[in-house]
């Protein structure tokens, strides 16, 4: 099949290069992901990954259904740090309402969006591991996430689809237990990060497959519209809680590390940092919390559901309950963009409010999807092999990118 | 951080002011381009290159559909700047017949958010490189994004056990599409319920 041989006029053969169907189905493809690869030898010469064969048209269908519907959809994005979605899609809403969020409801957003980004980034770093032949890591990190999962129950009664963050604070308080438990964890987690490190970060196969490669520059990161850890790992210290603060994390104390050479192996190690940053933030929450005492986790206003206590005695509270969960509430006609540091880089919604309950159009803006836009030139010149790195360390999931 | 988009608002509307419809800072202190169509490649190239922005990161393009205008779509784009931490957005109002001019000149990244948008609206991009669908299935026909596309679409497909295939057929929905209208009957219902109906001179 590789051309035809004209040895006996040219003494030369004519190679044509062999193209490999990589996925969908394939483990190391994170999902549905099919790369058409054109592979010279065992070299990438060429690389287009097609897309969408998780796509559901979550666009199209927010556009039929009211702000509070639609929330859910969020947690079916990016579904291993779904409360991180929805984050983004509260604030967009309320930046164009102008509702307050409640000082211990924003506590609780920030709580939660640290142990999302902890859920991932164990996903992650583990799973890249996996792609490059270690079997140990995700089972250990499979343990801790499922504990972090526990605390999802715990607090909105799902381990994955939350629901959790509404528009104007999140659904319901957290109980004292629940925040001891955390805080205990976060105390023996380093201790298991440790194990991890030490299993893997100067593992001599997994530094060999990972060291050196596919790496990005300051330059290629900006064109190639690259956002969190992926700009992080090749040396720019831009990191959305800082830069341009949400929610309150203007108050907390943590670090952003930032790698040196922008290779899967400094992407990695950014990633483990990170998440010993998030367990100090989770603890920094949980001191805010337990020294500023219980109050309200929900804006009380048009946005959110009156307190069961006063359904029973008011009128118009049964009425603001009935209309809230039927019709839902309008928001002003105007068009905002909310950005916020998921996991994986900057989530953004661009919606566009016509005045009625129903968005005119919400458009999600994904990090993995301009993540995998690169990959041909990412992959260009490198092993087969290195492909499989690659994709860990860019960290995508479908969910998301397809939408 | 408002004042700061303002000024800059003018200043880009003063320097490109043959490319430059309107520039404005809305209520939530986002500052809003709108430019020509033609004119795109040119303020996105200009507005990465400036040396006090360098909006230098494409976040996102998108466009809206508002099939009452005569200039059916907006195209919009996001831009990011990591040195002086802002954010811009910049619109273009693009006819049905229509290019736009693609930016993949100026911006790699762009590649991909062109082809969704031609996927999702059927917006044709001039100069793109690989003007292919990106979303929706091999050989999928319409755009669903646009508002009079159906959201259950037009076909569904299925496994066939005779044939041994995957079929499409044109969607039969075993019950009514439920669209639900919870609009208030004071305000939204264009309507008229059943037995409600009055000859006009009862009014």
């Amino acid at each position: 099949m590789d051309g035809s041989f004209k040895d006996a006029t040219t003494d030369e053969q004519q190679i044509r290069n062999f193209n490999l169907n990589f996925g969908p189905q394939h483990p190391a493809a994170h999902g549905v992901l099919r790369l058409v690869l054109e592979l010279d030898g065992e070299l990438v010469e060429r690389c287009d990954p097609h897309i969408g064969l998780l796509h559901r048209g979550t666009e199209k269908l927010m556009e039929s259904r009211t702000y509070l519907q639609n929330l859910p959809y969020f947690d079916r994005l990016d579904y291993v740090a779904p409360m991180n979605q929805e984050h983004a899609w509260c604030l967009a809403i309320e930046k164009l309402t102008g509702a307050e969020v409640p000082r211990r409801g924003s506590l609780i957003r920030v709580l939660y969006s640290e142990i999302g980004r902890i859920l991932n980034h164990l996903l992650n770093v583990t799973t890249q591991a996996l792609d490059v032949g270690a079997l140990t890591p995700p089972l250990w990190a499979f343990e801790q996430r499922e504990l972090l999962m526990e605390f999802y129950e715990r607090a909105c009664g799902a381990r994955l689809h939350a629901n959790y963050f509404r528009p104007g604070g999140v659904h319901q308080d957290l109980p004292q237990a629940l925040l001891d438990d955390i805080a205990t964890w976060c105390g023996t987690f380093p201790g298991f990060l440790d194990d991890l490190d030490g299993l893997l970060t100067e593992n001599r196969i997994f530094k060999q497959r990972n060291v050196d490669i596919c790496i990005v520059s300051e330059q290629e990161a900006l064109d190639l519209g690259f956002s969190g850890v992926m700009v992080r790992g090749s040396g720019m210290a831009w990191d959305l809680r800082r830069a341009q603060p949400y929610e309150c994390y203007n108050e907390f104390d943590f670090m952003i590390p930032v790698g040196k050479n922008g290779d899967c192996f400094d992407r990695y190690l950014c990633r483990m940092q990170e998440m010993r940053e998030s367990v100090k933030i989770m603890l920094q929450a949980i001191d805010k919390m337990n020294a500023e005492g219980p109050g309200d986790v929900l804006a009380r206003g048009k946005l959110t559901p009156p307190k069961r206590a006063d359904m029973k005695t008011s009128m118009e509270a049964l009425i603001h309950h009935f209309k809230l969960y039927t019709e839902g509430f309008h928001v002003p006609a105007g068009e905002v963009y909310a950005a916020i540091e998921a996991p994986k880089g900057e989530f953004g919604v661009y919606l566009v409010s016509d005045g009625s309950n129903k968005p005119y159009k919400a458009k999600i803006r994904a990090p993995g999807f301009p993540h995998l836009a690169a990959m041909d030139y990412m992959a260009k010149g490198h092993q087969l092999a290195d492909v499989a790195a690659i994709i860990g360390s860019l960290d995508v999931v479908f969910g998301e990118i397809d939408r | 951080m408002t004042k700061a988009l303002e000024e800059l608002g003018n200043r880009l509307a003063e320097g490109n002011s043959q490319d430059v419809l309107s520039a404005e800072v809305n209520d939530v202190g986002e500052l809003t381009v709108v430019v020509s169509c033609a004119a795109v490649p040119r303020f996105v190239e200009c507005i990465k290159n400036d040396r006090e922005t360098r909006f230098s990161t494409l976040i996102d393009i998108t466009a809206v559909d508002f099939p009452d205008r005569d200039k059916r779509f907006e195209v919009v784009y996001h831009f990011l700047s990591m040195y002086s931490n802002l954010r811009i957005r910049v619109k273009a109002h693009v006819r049905e017949d229509e290019q736009v001019p693609s930016i993949t000149g100026v911006h790699a990244s762009a590649d991909w958010y062109e082809r969704e948008v031609f996927d999702m609206y059927g917006i044709l991009f001039d100069n793109h490189p690989d003007m292919r669908r990106i979303l929706t299935d091999y050989g999928f026909k319409g755009h669903p994004l646009r508002k009079d596309f159906p959201t259950s679409g037009y076909v569904e497909l299925r496994y066939d056990e005779v044939e041994k295939k995957v079929v499409y057929e044109p969607v039969s929905l075993v019950q009514e599409y439920r669209q639900f209208d919870f609009m208030s009957p004071w305000e939204g219902a264009k309507y008229i319920l059943p037995g409600d109906e009055k000859p006009e001179a009862a009014k």
